[in-house]
């Protein structure tokens, strides 16, 4: 269990992150298919395949450098939507860990804040519309509500907030990006974007729970 | 689970990159590949000129990088399959098609391409290149008409293509440019039926499900839904239903000249787009809309996926004088 986090556990924990949304990215692929064109599984291996090779070819040099190293692997190797969002998510989110040696649960319900700031801002949508903020949203309160935790306890909260948040979208009409033209049609799945939400920050929760 | 779609590739992961090189290839010296980047851009481009780039996710060719030449696209940013190219792309596009006037951003409107291209924008504007964006929405089975910003891009895209290509080769300012384009964009309108759907090489699978015996009409390029799923139909009851949408939305009137475009979503004949074309004419010629040009092809595909689109866009004297210039370019050539 670690209540905080230095750099190369960032870095084993984004590692961890990738090789483990690589190994599932069939469960977003299927989900992608049921309300969209089915590119989306393909599209983040793509980013965490490119999050890996940079890791190899540039060790980071600080936990920022780490984060954005990913987020920037992943807005130019996914590309789409999905790359803009989740490239948006992390590098936006890197610029809280600025000249921080160590990260705890506070430093990370701010780096889900200010990811979901920019995201927002980025995608023009809210809350509501069956998008990734509907699982990132829940996760950066929950991450907020328990800050004094600890980046284990922090991050389990976020993860378990982003799987309700899932659960959420199948009742949800998307009214944004390919899936909005289903309109009553898309109830009853889950939004992608926010699956891959909630397996990211459970793989990072099962990073920092062995740690 | 269906099985995978037969087709004749190496690597899955690589579609895009090896098609690329063929395109290169394929277009004799008159294109060049951006080094480094997944991009496209014209050998022969003039000194000063307004540049023009479209781009988006690949899989939909010749849309868009078959339409970069003369008179058409300056340089095309090409994505991954179905998904939007990313910033990093468009900028290093940009700057390759960039002539000292600015550069229009001209692609369908989709969210993915909108955040990526407007990311690039900004990245830019930074380096003080202007740039403009005009986002294509003619499918009117996206949305109604007051919601057009929802709409999506669809086979409109040539001949918006077409027209800023030409605009662009004679207008000086990128004002001008987008002046003509912006008004090409309020007078196109789309509607497509699917018959079958198309498969992303990667994961083999079909982006849809269509049973044997039904269409969807209004269906979008990736399997969105359309306006409504039925037994499958006569040709002319098909065009019926399609020129009821599209006719009434503008509306289109008597008196009015138009462009028409009937575009194959990939494993449509020939024969069947005719059969449906002879239909739409009887039915501009009921309502006295005269057409001044047709095009009956393969513009915007989605793979295997089997279906066509009809377009028509209302003409001007300035919109007829763009598209009507000759144009020249692998996916496109009409003197």
């Amino acid at each position: 269990m670690a209540a905080t986090l230095e750099k190369d556990d960032v870095v084993a924990m984004l590692r961890h992150v990738s090789e483990r949304l690589i190994a599932q990215v069939d469960i977003l692929t299927d989900a992608d298919l049921a309300i969209g064109d089915g590119d989306h599984g393909i599209g983040m291996q793509r980013g965490f395949e490119g999050t890996l090779e940079s890791f190899d070819a540039t060790p980071p040099e600080n936990i920022e450098a780490a984060f954005k190293a990913m987020g920037t692997a992943i807005l130019s190797k996914t590309g789409g939507a999905a790359g803009a969002i989740f490239g948006t998510l992390f590098r936006a989110g890197s610029k809280v860990t600025a000249g921080k040696e160590t990260i705890g649960g506070a430093d990370i319900a701010a780096f889900l804040e200010t990811g979901l700031e920019a995201v927002l801002k980025r995608g023009g949508v809210t809350e509501g519309q069956k998008t990734i903020i509907d699982g990132l949203a829940p996760a950066a309160r929950a991450a907020r509500a328990k800050e004094a935790e600890g980046a284990d306890a922090v991050l389990s909260a976020a993860a378990d907030a982003a799987v309700a948040g899932v659960e959420a979208t199948k009742g949800m009409v998307a009214t944004t990006g390919k899936a909005r033209s289903l309109g009553e049609r898309s109830l009853g799945h889950p939004d992608p974007g926010a699956i891959s939400v909630s397996l990211i920050l459970k793989a990072m929760q099962d990073f920092a729970a062995r740690a | 689970m269906a099985k995978a779609a037969k087709k004749i590739i190496n690597d899955p992961k690589k579609v895009v990159a090896e098609m690329l090189d063929g395109l290169v290839l394929a277009n004799d010296g008159r294109i060049a590949r951006v080094p480094g980047h997944a991009a496209i851009v014209r050998t022969d481009l003039p000194e000063s000129k307004v540049a023009v780039l479209i781009g988006g996710g690949s899989g939909h060719e010749p849309l868009f990088h078959g339409f970069v030449g003369r008179n058409m696209g300056d340089g095309a940013a090409c994505g991954q399959v179905f998904a939007a190219p990313s910033p990093d792309i468009i900028v290093a596009a940009a700057k390759a098609v960039h002539r000292g006037k600015g550069v229009l951003f001209l692609y369908g409107n989709y969210a993915g391409d909108t955040m990526n291209f407007d990311m690039a924008a900004e990245l830019l504007e930074d380096e003080d290149i202007e740039v403009r964006t005009v986002r294509i929405a003619d499918d009117v089975a996206a949305a109604p008409p007051e919601r057009k910003y929802d709409r999506r891009g669809i086979a409109g895209d040539l001949l918006m293509i077409k027209i800023a290509g030409g605009a662009a080769s004679e207008l000086e300012t990128l004002d001008d440019v987008v002046r003509v384009v912006e008004k090409a964009g309020d007078n196109v309108r789309s509607i497509g039926v699917a018959v079958s759907a198309g498969s992303i090489p990667e994961t083999g699978k079909p982006t849809f499900e269509l049973a044997d015996d039904e269409i969807e009409i209004g269906m979008g390029a990736h399997g969105e839904a359309g306006v409504s799923r039925q037994k499958l139909l006569p040709a002319d009851a098909v065009a019926d239903q399609l020129m009821d949408k599209i006719l009434n939305d503008l509306p289109f009137q008597s008196g009015d000249e138009v462009a028409l475009l009937i575009n194959n979503l990939g494993a449509t004949t020939m024969m069947e787009m005719l059969i449906v074309n002879r239909r739409i004419r009887q039915i501009l010629d009921e309502r006295g809309i005269k057409v001044h040009r047709t095009d009956v092809g393969t513009w915007l595909t989605v793979q295997e996926m089997a279906g066509f689109s009809v377009t028509l866009m209302k003409l001007d004297d300035e919109l007829k004088r763009y598209l009507d210039m000759p144009a020249e370019s692998l996916g496109y050539s009409r003197m």
